[in-house]
């Protein structure tokens, strides 16, 4: 091969380079990994190195602090709600979603008329930009003018005098938070899911008829296991679209409401440090304690692909 | 005839379990569109249901919405900025996610998941580092081009591609994949280049693939809400997803009815996009790793 590119006249080296695969990949694969690195890479060593000064808001630096920041905030009350809401927010949003999107991927599996219409209802939450989707809940839970309310009200189930608050009570703006985050990620692990119990082979639907397992038993042990890697990748994927997510929480009560500040999350919290008060190393040492979620995520990931690739 | 009462029940059991979810999923844009079309007396009426018109429907809300507010900009702005990003995200994305399908060998594999974890980390842990680097460089530059970088829809489009790149990257992978080789072996036994195979062969059979990532891409740059909100600040230079709140909620006094019709008309267009070329996605999407 190498003879023969040499053999060719010289005008043509430079292509003929370009027709070795290993060397094409890699024309091909870096600028992408350049650009990954630049913007990925640098910023996440840039918020690390950060963490350890006391740097202030839009400056590269500060005087190093080393573990002043990560030791302030882990005693630092505020903080430890926002952990403990972030978590309430992701374990109980994510438990929902596998339930409601489990039970709606095998209702969905089925061919039935007017199947197109209700998947597309059923979508709409994540297909519609959601800081947009948001002004429609803020409508909803708003404190006069309530559709919920009003409709409750009519049923006598809520008071007319002092009607819920949605956004302004702590546990109603928890649930709501919770709710709203669970609506949105509903679709997606929806459509993940009817992916993984399409790509289980007619045969394996066939064996078990024939070794005689149906309906629970089947779901346990034949369609249950199988649909578990890809279940799994589902369930990662919610845990950082939520645990991640500040659109939810910032838009429908910025973190409140106060004094208890009920709904404050890890992220709303590192954008208040960060930005609002200008204590940009405080700040990003805040939002570094959502890595081990991430890490965790990752290596299940990495687990759950190679797993699912077998089946 | 038993089978017939089976297929009966278990319809009706699907028409059962979806219908309701599907009801409650589509509400809060149920209501959306009716307060869109409401007039201000009607919605703010508790005495009637608020679930139908009682006054008749107005198109008022819009008119205000793209007369009085800044509206038309904010769509301009954020139509250029998507553009713009799915462009970069294209020229990227493309190439690398191909050869990652095809020309590399194992360590290309790695490569190619170690692009999909980077999707993995959110904006929300590399806003204030970024905040930072585009403050340090609009110094630049103001100063030599006259130019400020930060508060503008270019610090945006610098950005974004962060996460539609190795989103992007992912995705194609998983369609390149799907593309029989034989296609292209035949092209290069008949003496085509690689590059020209890649060019003529390769990516006409992959502009559906190709599509799909344009919308979701797109898709992703209208959702976008930490950066928008934490590197822009006057509103002639919002997007959509930060002007609607900042502008139009926040003011003195929400005209709930505008705010609808704002909402609406980005998130119509893109929900029957999005559903349409949702199939695509999700064999791209898990193509990559399942395959």
């Amino acid at each position: 091969m190498e003879a023969l590119a040499a053999a060719r006249p010289r005008g043509r080296r430079w292509t003929n380079v370009l027709e070795r695969p290993s060397v094409l990949a890699s024309v091909l694969i870096s600028p992408a990994v350049v650009f990954i690195l630049a913007l990925v890479g640098g910023p996440l060593a840039l918020a690390v190195y950060l963490s350890f000064t006391n740097a202030i808001g839009g400056s590269l630096h500060g005087k190093w602090i080393g573990l002043g920041n990560f030791r302030h905030e882990w005693t630092n009350p505020a903080f430890k709600d926002a952990v403990w809401h972030t978590f309430l927010f992701t374990v109980i949003s994510q438990a929902v979603v596998l339930v409601v999107a489990g039970l709606l991927a095998h209702a969905l599996l089925k061919k039935f008329p007017g199947k197109w219409l209700l998947r597309f209802l059923i979508l709409l939450p994540w297909a519609a930009p959601l800081p947009l989707s948001l002004m429609g809940w803020t409508w909803i839970f708003d404190t006069t003018y309530s559709i919920i309310n009003w409709t409750l009200q009519h049923l006598h189930l809520a008071s007319t005098v002092s009607p819920p608050q949605w956004l302004a009570q702590p546990r109603l703006a928890m649930g709501s938070v919770i709710a709203v985050h669970a609506w949105r990620i509903i679709p997606f692990a929806t459509v993940i899911f009817l992916a993984g119990l399409a790509s289980i082979p007619k045969e394996v639907d066939d064996a078990a008829a024939i070794d005689g397992a149906t309906g629970f038993r089947k779901f346990w042990s034949v369609s249950l296991p199988l649909q578990l890697p890809i279940a799994t990748v589902a369930l990662l994927f919610g845990i950082v679209f939520t645990a991640t997510d500040m659109a939810v929480v910032y838009i429908l009560t910025n973190g409140g409401p106060p004094p208890s500040n009920a709904t404050e999350m890890v992220t709303t919290w590192a954008y208040k440090t960060g930005i609002e008060s200008g204590s940009l190393g405080a700040g990003a040492a805040i939002s570094l304690f959502l890595l081990p979620v991430l890490a965790v995520v990752a290596i299940g990931m990495l687990i759950f692909a190679r797993r699912a690739e077998v089946t | 005839m038993d089978a017939v009462l089976r297929g009966f029940r278990e319809k009706g059991l699907s028409y059962l379990i979806v219908g309701p979810f599907a009801i409650v999923l589509a509400f809060p844009f149920y209501v959306m569109v009716i307060t869109a079309f409401k007039q201000q007396r009607d919605f703010y009426d508790l005495s009637h249901t608020p679930y139908w018109f009682h006054k008749g429907p107005t198109l008022s809300n819009a008119r205000f919405l793209f007369n009085e507010t800044q509206y038309t900009t904010w769509l301009r702005n954020t139509a250029i900025i998507g553009v713009v990003v799915v462009l970069i995200t294209l020229v990227l994305a493309v190439p690398a996610g191909y050869a990652l399908a095809r020309l590399s060998g194992k360590l290309g594999q790695s490569v190619g998941v170690g692009i999909f974890l980077t999707y993995l980390v959110p904006p929300t842990l590399l806003f204030l580092p970024l905040f930072s680097v585009i403050t340090q460089l609009d110094r630049q530059t103001s100063s030599l081009l006259h130019f400020h970088l930060r508060g503008s829809i270019w610090s945006l489009v610098l950005v974004y591609p962060s996460f539609t790149v190795p989103f992007a990257t992912w995705l194609l992978m998983g369609f390149f994949k799907t593309i029989p080789r034989e296609l292209e072996d035949a092209a290069l036994i008949d003496g085509a280049s690689r590059l020209g195979t890649l060019v003529r062969i390769v990516f006409p059979i992959s502009v559906p693939g190709i599509l799909t990532v344009v919308i979701f891409s797109f898709s992703l740059v209208v959702n976008e809400f930490v950066y928008a909100f934490t590197f822009i600040s006057a509103s002639a230079h919002r997007t959509l997803s930060t002007g609607v709140y900042t502008d139009l909620i926040r003011g003195d006094l929400p005209q709930w009815g505008a705010i609808m019709v704002a909402s609406l008309i980005p998130s119509i267009p893109l929900a029957l996009l999005y559903n349409t070329f949702l199939d695509r996605f999700i064999a791209g999407f898990t193509g990559g790793a399942f395959r």
